[in-house]
């Protein structure tokens, strides 16, 4: 076993983004990562857990809302309610939603389109375990690919995640500006990304995992999320 | 045996994208008038309701909808229960 952090990648029937993610951890030196089987009930000895893009059980009834009953979710739930650092990253974070580990719900795209684009992110706080290796205001470069990304929640929660600091990404213009312009799907707040009051569980829409390898498409700004993750979890040790 | 109906809508004050998007193809088809629109879902299901009460079925009704057929944050929803008689 590796003596580096120790990462998990969820797999549900219809991810589509798991080996990605898995792809993406695999290229920092000294991180082990692993595949978890939607049908385990115990995490093993991973010390993060990814929960990847997709279409969990064909995105069937809602998206996210067949997967979060799955026998693993328990687990996972378990572990982030413990403090453990858990990342949704598009379908997972309507995972998230549905298993409520994360406030608000998931609606279709306002603009009739599944939308496949690099979208400008803001970084709105550095104070997270997954931005941390981020400056506050500092513009991330990254894909979106979704047609359920149009996040919505009521005026109190709203106001809550303004409040505790918990909007971690808006979409934004070339000049870090979150007009409705930049917004890809209608997203309440030109919200792309938030955290939990405990600041440990983080969903967000755009895929930091297609943006990790220098002279790919898709640039390297997806691994400043993941070198923060490694960051908190070396700190831990 | 019981047959349930449920009626699944987004919530009022939710925008509903694809509701929007139905109510500005009608009028190309010259439906005129039409406003309003919102787009649910219905679930027929059957129950095996032998030995429980009115009330069993429907509360036992009731909290599928909460956990799973419906996303109370964004969905309302309402069921009648037809027991065949």
């Amino acid at each position: 076993m590796s003596a580096g952090p120790r990462f998990g990648v969820v797999v549900f029937p219809g991810s589509n983004c798991d080996g990605d993610a898995y792809h993406a951890v695999s290229t920092f030196p000294g991180v082990h990562v692993e595949y978890l089987w939607h049908k385990d009930t115990h995490l093993g000895n991973v010390e993060a857990i990814i929960l990847p893009g997709g279409f969990s059980y064909g995105d069937y009834l809602r998206c996210g809302a067949i997967a979060r009953f799955s026998p693993i979710m328990q687990a996972v739930s378990d572990f982030a309610h413990a403090g453990g650092l858990v990342i949704g990253i598009c379908n997972g974070f309507q995972i998230l939603l549905e298993a409520g580990l994360l406030p608000g719900a998931m609606l279709r795209n306002t603009g009739l389109k599944f939308v496949c684009r690099y979208v400008n992110l803001r970084v709105e706080t550095s104070a997270t375990p997954f931005t941390s290796a981020c400056r506050a205001g500092e513009i991330l470069r990254i894909v979106v690919k979704h047609n359920e990304g149009n996040y919505t929640t009521d005026p109190d929660t709203l106001a809550r995640l303004q409040r505790n600091d918990q909007i971690v990404l808006r979409y934004v213009d070339a000049h870090g500006e979150a007009t409705a312009a930049a917004n890809p799907n209608g997203a309440l707040a030109n919200i792309a990304g938030i955290c939990n009051e405990a600041r440990n569980v983080f969903g967000l829409m755009p895929h930091p995992e297609n943006s990790v390898e220098a002279g790919l498409a898709g640039g390297t700004d997806g691994r400043k999320i993941f070198q923060s993750m490694i960051d908190t979890l070396v700190r831990q040790r | 045996m019981v047959n349930v109906r449920v009626y699944i809508t987004p919530k009022k004050g939710i925008l509903d994208p694809q509701g929007v998007t139905i109510e500005r193809a009608l009028p190309a088809l010259g439906f005129s008038g039409v406003s309003n629109v919102r787009v649910g879902k219905f679930i027929e299901l059957t129950l095996a309701a032998d030995g429980l009460s009115r009330e069993q079925v429907h509360a036992q009704v009731d909290e599928m909808c909460r956990k799973l057929l419906a996303n109370p944050i964004i969905e309302d929803f309402t069921f009648t229960v037809d027991d065949g008689a």
